[in-house]
């Protein structure tokens, strides 16, 4: 259980922003990768994501999923048994047959996506292997198999996100050479954010623009030296490099949270594709605008509020950004699982310098932190949220930030009402906690 | 491999982590990968605890498996004890650390800590929650309720073994059989896993006999404890009126207390209500039941003997109690569906056609997609059945709930008749949901549940489809099934109304 003070700045953020930044390893109270299928199901209707685990990655599935398990989702667990491991039945074998049953199960699946666990990834079952065999042997088709990992020895929460969209990078065609330059939008947005998104592109000029993940697994967007690519999402370091290892061209603004955010977001696309000032102006006011009156009246609840942030989901510097810059909020701890100075490096430029930056966890440490600190907000996971309410703190369950629609001019305002709703309803309820 | 879209039980170290959850002062160190913390939000969003469960996690990463992952869990162990000063300690390993095989209970032994430890070892690819959790228990009872039986224990006193953390309405079933142990003159001991520290377990010896609510959980231990103190233990669990009074008669020989007396303390509106008139539409209802297989063995009995359905359908996930689900299943005429393929669970409720089904927080869910009313008997559960108020299933008022609960979803008796009369009423229509329970329905539904069609079933005739309809569609079901059967029995190729009205009077013979 290390800690470690880290002051120097790498090369990629000349920044001024000493924030230190505290490294520590211990106890992690954080979802794995898999749980990021929870919402790529839905965002890729033909796909079908079958875990390759044990009983416990079933078990983390349906009770992550809650309610929505229950309407046979585009999901399922190929459970590993005692007669897998002891060799007594090949588990390529065992594997083919549940893809079988799969496939008979749900003809209209266009997409099968074998994932890795813990466990599969521990006794070394080759998925990827396994995803080219049955590919190879076209058996099915129309269905194409695809493979990432979700494990937790990997991936943390939304780093299952990034793996799965690292993976359709490399399925995804070539460019033609001399194609006209495309605006490639990657990672998972909610549908509505996406054609907001879309409208105010195409407003800028700017026609060819593709999103990563896309809505049906059989229109691939093709990628190459004339694509450039805007992240949409903070998590997506593998998916990035791969990008840009097939020459893709990244940009690294903001990520479009809250009004500043956007603005940053949309300029730095605009910018790449030569919209003319004038123009983009025009174009972003009136949403620039209502985001704007949105805010204000946040800020008149939340100004002053100081906020802690346990690490989650990677959001976590960015909503402390918005949070900070826009609603007044006073950040003590931004804690995030992982720290990607660079695609980071526009927002760490603009946290406040007092603020503690921490990467990965030691939850009872962080836990002492947040009781000296005494925040008026806490960012927290579901395994520690009711717990620190009954300790008195106020707390925003962190996993709603990513089933909720918040990026874009048009959800600022909700992105801050996640904020506000747990002090309202604090100062609302007039009968004791528990 | 088994493939699964839903599973009834956790793991193994789930089951263990109930049993740590449900005690106070012991502590659990679980050498696991980054992202099992998940089970934690089972106690503090679905149980709604207010404290963390009392679980270090290893949480150990890719990076680690190169270096040394049993060094992360020495480290965490001594870190437990450090900040956390439990009384005793219990370790063990999740799936993926199972795997890498770092001995947990060797490592734990060898930091010579300055209190108990208990090593785990919990087959996670063989075994599963239920078994995990009672394996647990038995392991704390087998190290701290191992020492000399007392001299002179009073005949009148019980310990109550088998409630957790995560059980269904375990925290009510506890609190009414406390209350009814007390109105028939019995002390009760000690409480254990929910409550108990490790020091009461060693009080465990001190009991005359001891009562067992959740075999599942607390058979192994029972066992235990009546071979090593000679402590006898109840075989009945006291879910219903019938079961309540055999329960109570059961306790009071075993206490050495008038049995007339103690019986004549029970005090249950449940039977009174099933005797009402207005429960005799109840007679004959077809109910599916499947759950653990103590709620649905005790859900059978309630059914057919204090409430006066059929029970046309009976199954388990407990593969532990199999034999005793299967023994009760052919009191019924029924043979047994074991299994934890829920799948399969949804082909025999379709093939059952029931009017009720009685069944897991799963089968809620194929109920509702079956249009099939539905009421929640075992675990597993969601948030819902963690309710505010009391609500016990076991004891007196167990029963009362048990009756309210079950006979909600059904269609109150005059709208049934109603129905059965006038069929096009443009709101209290055929498919539309009972009156009592939501507002009017959309749109039309299709009120038709899915139909299994066997191979070469006879073609309906227009009128005898149309005729069909006009039977209430709660029985709709079973009615096509029988014609179907009545016409292949009797080589018929198409179904007229003639035929469905030859298929009723023989069915009804």
């Amino acid at each position: 259980m290390t800690t470690v003070l880290d002051r120097t700045t790498s090369p990629a953020t000349p920044s001024t922003s000493p924030a230190p930044l505290l490294r520590e390893r211990g106890q992690r109270e954080v979802f794995c990768g898999l749980t990021s299928i929870i919402w790529l199901h839905r965002k890729l209707q033909d796909a079908f994501f079958l875990i390759v685990g044990s009983r416990t990655c079933a078990h983390l599935m349906q009770s992550a999923a809650g309610v929505m398990i229950f309407a046979e989702p585009r999901f399922a667990t190929a459970i590993i048994e005692d007669r897998d491991l002891a060799g007594m039945a090949d588990l390529h074998d065992e594997l083919d047959r549940i893809v079988a049953r799969v496939v008979a199960r749900r003809p209209e699946i266009r997409m099968i996506v074998l994932v890795g666990s813990c466990p599969s990834e521990v006794i070394k079952l080759d998925l990827s292997k396994a995803a080219e065999r049955l590919q190879a042997r076209g058996q099915y088709a129309g269905v194409r198999f695809l493979t990432y990992t979700g494990s937790g020895i990997e991936t943390t929460f939304t780093e299952g996100e990034d793996r799965f969209l690292a993976s359709l990078v490399t399925a995804l065609p070539a460019q033609e050479q001399n194609a006209k330059p495309r605006l490639l939008v990657a990672g998972c947005l909610a549908d509505v954010v996406e054609d907001q998104f879309r409208r105010i592109f195409t407003a800028l000029g700017i026609e060819q623009v593709d999103f990563l993940p896309m809505r049906e697994s059989t229109v691939m967007p093709s990628v190459g030296p004339s694509t450039t690519v805007l992240l949409a999402q903070p998590y997506l370091t593998e998916t990035a490099r791969l990008l840009q290892s097939r020459g893709c061209q990244l940009l690294h603004p903001l990520f479009p949270l809250g009004e500043e955010g956007t603005t940053a977001w949309l300029r730095a696309a605009a910018d790449a594709f030569g919209v003319d000032p004038g123009r983009f102006e025009a174009i972003t006011r009136p949403g620039r605008d209502r985001a704007r009156i949105a805010m204000t009246r946040a800020r008149s609840e939340l100004e002053g509020k100081s906020l802690f942030l346990f690490p989650d989901s990677q959001l976590e510097p960015a909503l402390a950004r918005v949070l900070s810059r826009e609603a007044g909020m006073v950040p003590l701890e931004v804690g995030t699982p992982f720290l990607n100075r660079l695609h980071l490096s526009s927002e760490l430029d603009l946290l406040p310098s007092d603020v503690t930056l921490s990467e990965g966890q030691d939850v009872d440490r962080q836990l002492d932190r947040l009781r000296d600190a005494a925040p008026d907000l806490t960012v927290c996971g579901m395994g520690l949220a009711n717990p620190l309410e009954a300790e008195g703190f106020a707390t925003k369950w962190s996993i709603e930030l990513v089933f909720t629609p918040i990026q874009g001019y048009d959800q600022a305002g909700d992105l801050a009402e996640l904020f506000m709703r747990p002090l309202r309803r604090r100062a609302l309820l007039q009968t004791g906690r528990a | 491999m088994q493939l699964a879209m839903w599973t009834y039980e956790g793991p193994p170290h789930v089951g263990a982590m109930r049993i740590a959850t449900a005690m106070r002062g012991l502590h659990y160190v679980l050498h696991a990968p980054q992202g099992d913390t998940y089970a934690d939000l089972l106690f503090t969003m679905i149980e709604r605890d207010a404290k963390r469960p009392p679980v270090t996690y290893t949480t150990f990463q890719a990076r680690d498996l190169g270096a040394d992952t049993a060094a992360i869990f020495k480290t965490a162990c001594a870190d437990a004890e450090a900040r956390f000063k439990p009384d005793a300690m219990i370790v063990g390993a999740s799936c993926t650390a199972e795997l890498l095989q770092d001995d947990p209970g060797g490592l734990a032994a060898a930091l010579g800590l300055s209190i108990p430890v208990v090593a785990l070892e919990l087959p996670s690819y063989q075994k599963k929650e239920n078994w995990g959790a009672a394996e647990t228990l038995y392991r704390l009872v087998r190290s701290f309720a191992a020492g000399p039986t007392p001299e002179g224990r009073n005949p009148a006193s019980c310990n109550i073994l088998g409630p957790t953390a995560l059980g269904f309405r375990h925290r009510d079933d506890v609190e009414e059989i406390c209350r009814l142990l007390v109105s028939i003159g019995v002390t009760v001991n000690v409480v254990a896993p929910l409550g108990a520290s490790v020091h009461d377990l060693t009080r465990l010896p001190q009991a005359a006999f001891n009562v067992v609510l959740y075999p599942e959980i607390a058979a192994t231990s029972a066992s235990f404890l009546k071979e090593r103190h000679g402590q006898p233990f109840t075989k009945t669990v006291p879910i219903g009126s019938g079961a309540c009074r055999d329960f109570v008669a059961e306790v009071a020989q075993m206490a050495g207390l008038d049995v007339e007396a103690a019986l004549a303390k029970i005090q249950s509106r449940a039977p009174w209500y099933a005797a009402s008139i207005d429960s005799n539409y109840l007679t004959g209802k077809r109910v599916f039941i499947f759950g653990d297989a103590t709620h649905a063995i005790a859900a059978a009995r309630i059914a057919r003997d204090e409430l006066g359905f059929t029970v046309c359908g009976l199954g388990t996930y407990t593969r532990e109690f199999a034999r005793d689900v299967r023994a009760a299943a052919k009191t019924y005429g029924l043979d047994a569906l074991i299994t934890d393929d829920h799948l399969e669970v949804e082909d025999a409720i379709i093939a059952a056609q029931p009017e009720l089904v009685l069944g897991t927080q799963m089968e809620r869910h194929v109920a509702k997609r079956l249009k099939v009313p539905c009421a929640v008997i075992s675990s597993p559960v969601h948030v819902q059945d963690f309710p505010a108020r009391y609500s016990p299933q076991m004891g007196p008022e167990g029963a009362n709930v048990i009756f309210d609960s079950w006979v909600h979803p059904l269609m109150m008796g005059l709208e049934e008749h109603l129905l059965g009369m006038f069929r096009d009423d443009f709101e209290f229509h055929d498919g539309a949901n009972p009156s009592h329970l939501a507002p009017a329905s959309q749109k039309t539904v299709e009120p038709e549940a899915p139909q299994i069609v066997a191979q070469g079933a006879p073609n309906w005739a227009q009128e005898a489809e149309s005729e069909l309809k006009k039977i209430p569609f709660f029985v709709r079901g079973k009615a096509r099934r029988n014609t179907e059967r009545f016409a292949a029995d009797h080589g018929l190729s198409t179904i007229t109304i003639e035929t469905l009205y030859d298929a009723k009077a023989h069915y009804s013979r």
